[in-house]
């Protein structure tokens, strides 16, 4: 029988922690933005099946970076613990803060306890009635929950691309000004043309359920900018 | 759910909504030991809905009373719902059975939705709401049976289709319009005098609603519009827009319409 070597609980994390970073920095980055007319998230993303943002529920999106069976699986996830909530109690039971809070818990207890962590980072947005309502919270890979205002950056540059934003951000944009804005972010932080881009909006206004993708037209003002 | 952990892993059950709550023992159950006998027991049944298709669309109407027995239950019950975005459902029999089926159903077409990214083409959300009922089967030898009524557009071709069913979990497309409950006798054989593939939308809506006035002055159960209470039917249209509940005063107009011819 061979002993296990004792790795001391500092290292374990430390490894671990950098091991998902590694993954994470390849990714490329997501951007959610409040704006007038919602919740505004755009992404870089090559692939049109593919999705990067997606519907949760009736006010609530999701974004995720990393590796794509790993985020995915979360957005499975989320959408499956939101509608079960939605069936057992009402629709207005479901937020964004319970289900940020439950892949927190996720993705911290599989950071600690699974063969390896995720190498993911996954954010979730809520619209309200004013911006002031609005919600964005950002999980990362071990389980961290932050609660953002206004703007935040998920991925590879998410720190420098969350920074650019947040010199010309202000809460009474629009969404043609925001996408523009953003898209200029993108760029000065990645240094190069953007290779395609995904967008979905989170509409402050209308029936049930305000998730929808941003057109090609709505894309493309920004596209040949 | 296990605490606040996410249900992860695992591919089964796929994109059901329906499965997915079983696996975690959370679906509604009212199954019976096979051998009880039936009880005399009766809880409200919902009456007539009918659906009827025109030119680039569907109308479904439902009327809005409940009964047990001789009693009138509930005077203002809706039984014509939005399934989706592009098809609406509408339900007759048990009616507490059928409310929880409906949105069961509802769920089930908007978790696919999200989980798969594309809408379930027409016919398969017939196939699944047929097995909803299939499911039901035991409940329905005891006598409480649910039977709903679907229709809906592709919004490709843009062409309205109408499906009925039995409490066996028969499906059946109609080609020109369906009925359930029990005043679907009269309203069939009503529309099957004036029925015209060709109609507008203002002229399905009227034969709609005559359809069902015409179930209510046979059927004692089947509650016609109540123009001296304000009660009026549920009425909504599928188009290529999407599904559309017809106005409050619009519906108000056809019912006078209707309830003028028999006066």
């Amino acid at each position: 029988m061979t002993l296990p070597f004792y790795v001391a609980p500092e290292q374990l994390v430390k490894d671990r922690a950098e091991y998902a970073r590694k993954g994470i920095a390849r990714g490329r980055s997501i951007a959610a933005l409040e704006v007038r007319e919602g919740v505004l998230l755009l992404a870089e993303n090559p692939s049109r099946t593919l999705t990067k943002t997606s519907e949760i529920y009736d006010r609530i999106a999701f974004a995720g970076v990393g590796k794509y069976n790993e985020f995915e699986s979360l957005r499975v996830a989320g959408i499956r613990y939101a509608d079960i909530k939605g069936y057992q109690y009402g629709r207005r039971d479901v937020t964004a803060k319970s289900l940020a809070s439950a892949f927190s818990q996720t993705l911290g207890n599989i950071f600690v306890q699974g063969p390896k962590p995720f190498e993911v980072e996954v954010l979730v947005a809520e619209v309200g009635r004013t911006v002031a309502e609005d919600r964005l919270f950002k999980v990362t890979y071990d389980g961290t929950l932050y609660d953002k205002r206004g703007y935040t950056a998920i991925g590879g540059q998410a720190d420098e691309l969350s920074d650019r934003l947040g010199e010309d951000y202000q809460d009474t944009l629009g969404l043609d000004e925001a996408l523009t804005l953003t898209a200029n972010a993108f760029r000065e932080v990645e240094g190069r043309d953007i290779d395609g881009w995904e967008g979905a909006l989170l509409a402050r206004e209308g029936p049930a359920r305000r998730f929808r993708r941003l057109t090609k037209e709505e894309l493309g003002e920004i596209a040949n900018s | 759910m296990t605490g606040s952990l996410l249900p992860l892993g695992a591919p089964l059950p796929g994109a059901s909504f329906t499965e997915l709550i079983r696996s975690l023992d959370l679906a509604p159950e009212w199954s019976l030991g096979p051998d009880t006998p039936p009880s005399g027991f009766h809880p409200p049944d919902a009456t007539t809905v009918l659906a009827l298709r025109y030119n680039g669309g569907v109308v479904m109407v439902g009327d809005r009373q409940a009964t047990a027995g001789y009693d009138i239950a509930h005077r203002h019950i809706q039984k014509v719902f939005a399934a989706d975005a592009y098809s609406a459902v509408a339900i007759s029999g048990t009616a507490g059975l059928g409310v929880e089926l409906i949105r069961l159903f509802q769920t089930e077409l908007e978790h696919y939705e999200k989980l798969e990214g594309v809408r379930l083409s027409l016919e398969g959300k017939a196939t699944y709401l047929a097995r909803m009922v299939r499911s039901q089967l035991p409940m329905a030898l005891q006598g409480f049976v649910v039977v709903p009524l679907f229709c809906g557009i592709e919004p490709e071709s843009g062409t309205g289709h109408v499906f009925t069913f039995d409490a066996i979990g028969g499906r059946y497309e109609e080609r020109d319009f369906g009925a359930a409950g029990s005043g679907s006798r009269e309203a069939r054989a009503y529309l099957r005098t004036v029925y015209n593939p060709g109609s507008d939308r203002t002229e399905a809506i009227d034969h709609s609603i005559a359809a069902l006035v015409a179930a209510a002055g046979q059927d004692l159960a089947t509650g016609g519009p109540d123009l001296r209470r304000g009660i009026y039917p549920n009425v909504v249209t599928v188009t290529a827009d999407g599904v559309q509940e017809v106005d409050r005063t619009a519906v108000a107009e056809a019912a006078e319409r209707a309830m003028e011819v028999v006066r």
